[in-house]
């Protein structure tokens, strides 16, 4: 244990592994989901896993069964997986200083940057004596094996689990909103996430569930920059 | 499996480049070895909290509230959400306060 704890590795791991905890309940659930949807329309667990691993991209690999289910067309699966992943862009821009002269672990941590990993990354700073690389990387390795997992599992057992988990992936809107509860802190985030809120429930409401981000996207960078000149002051 | 092997692969292979595109293009754009412009760093200090307020938007778009049960289980346990991380602060204890309220009202409260 003395060996143990002292590997940098390792210390990171354990620091980072906390956090990942809402993450690994939401992913297991959801990726079960993913593997038993591929499966019952008739792609066996190695093809569920591979999309998992190859794309790592949750809500587009829903949205990607039905272009598995129709005629072929790569052009439209890669255009409507722009659109879809579209929020990415803004968590690269976030990222930029904080994965800086991470050399080369930088590609995988960009690579698995989803939804959940940019929430936790943007949200957390490492805690005293541990190695900054190591707990980042840690948290994307680790989101990015749950999800990996909970697709093989739903791939392989999905049709033996009958525990009733209905509800359950609530855990991931609830990771949003505490993480939105830690981000509303700072006095000086709050009109950021203000401007967050209004503009998606305003996208939202006329554009309609399936197409909001874009529209809410460009209002927020509208807003963000309009402002930039009052807001930063 | 209504695709070919080799159609479901390009198929995967162009979903992960849509993706990618979105994830790697920022850090393409703006190499560490360039100081973005101050826009940028602007943007990237303040949209992590506006994005935040986006993704919870977001996970609650499929909610009706025109139809039964009226959004009543998310905003029951997003309150306790709130109230949780009010008193305590910790993270883990709101969130998974909160997905237990949640579970028993849509498993038992609101079927």
């Amino acid at each position: 244990m003395e060996q143990r704890s002292k590997n940098p590795a390792f210390k990171a791991l354990t620091a980072a592994f906390p956090h990942t905890i809402p993450v690994l309940t939401g992913f297991l659930v959801l990726g079960i989901a993913y593997g038993m949807l591929m499966q019952k329309k008739g792609y066996e667990v190695y093809w569920s896993v591979l999309m998992s691993a190859v794309a790592f991209c949750g809500s587009m690999q829903f949205v990607a069964i039905t272009l598995l289910t129709t005629v072929f067309n790569p052009l439209q699966a890669f255009l409507l997986s722009l659109m879809v992943n579209a929020r990415h862009l803004f968590y690269g821009l976030s990222m930029l200083d904080k994965y800086k002269g991470f050399g080369k672990i930088k590609a995988f941590l960009i690579y698995t940057l989803c939804d959940e990993t940019f929430s936790i990354a943007s949200s957390v700073d490492p805690p005293e004596g541990v190695d900054r690389k190591g707990f980042y990387l840690s948290i994307s390795l680790l989101d990015y094996g749950y999800w990996v997992f909970g697709t093989f599992l739903g791939g392989i057992a999905g049709t033996y689990l009958t525990i009733n988990t209905k509800g359950l992936d609530f855990v991931l809107t609830a990771l949003f909103v505490v993480l939105f509860l830690e981000q509303m802190k700072k006095p000086e985030n709050r009109i950021f996430g203000i401007i967050g809120i209004a503009a998606t429930v305003l996208g939202l409401v006329v554009f309609g569930a399936n197409q909001l981000v874009l529209p809410s996207m460009a209002l927020v960078l509208i807003l963000l920059l309009a402002g930039r000149k009052i807001l930063c002051r | 499996m209504p695709l070919t092997p080799a159609e479901t692969i390009v198929t995967i292979l162009a979903v992960a480049l849509g993706a990618m595109v979105t994830r790697f293009l920022p850090f393409l754009v703006f190499p560490e070895h360039r100081q973005p412009p101050q826009v940028v760093s602007y943007l990237g200090r303040v949209l992590p909290p506006a994005m935040m307020g986006l993704l919870v938007v977001y996970c609650l778009k499929g909610v009706t509230i025109t139809a039964k049960p009226h959004g009543l289980p998310e905003l029951i346990s997003i309150g306790v959400i709130i109230l949780l991380h009010w008193w305590r602060s910790n993270v883990l204890l709101s969130i998974a306060g909160g997905t237990v309220v949640y579970m028993l009202l849509v498993q038992y409260v609101f079927l």
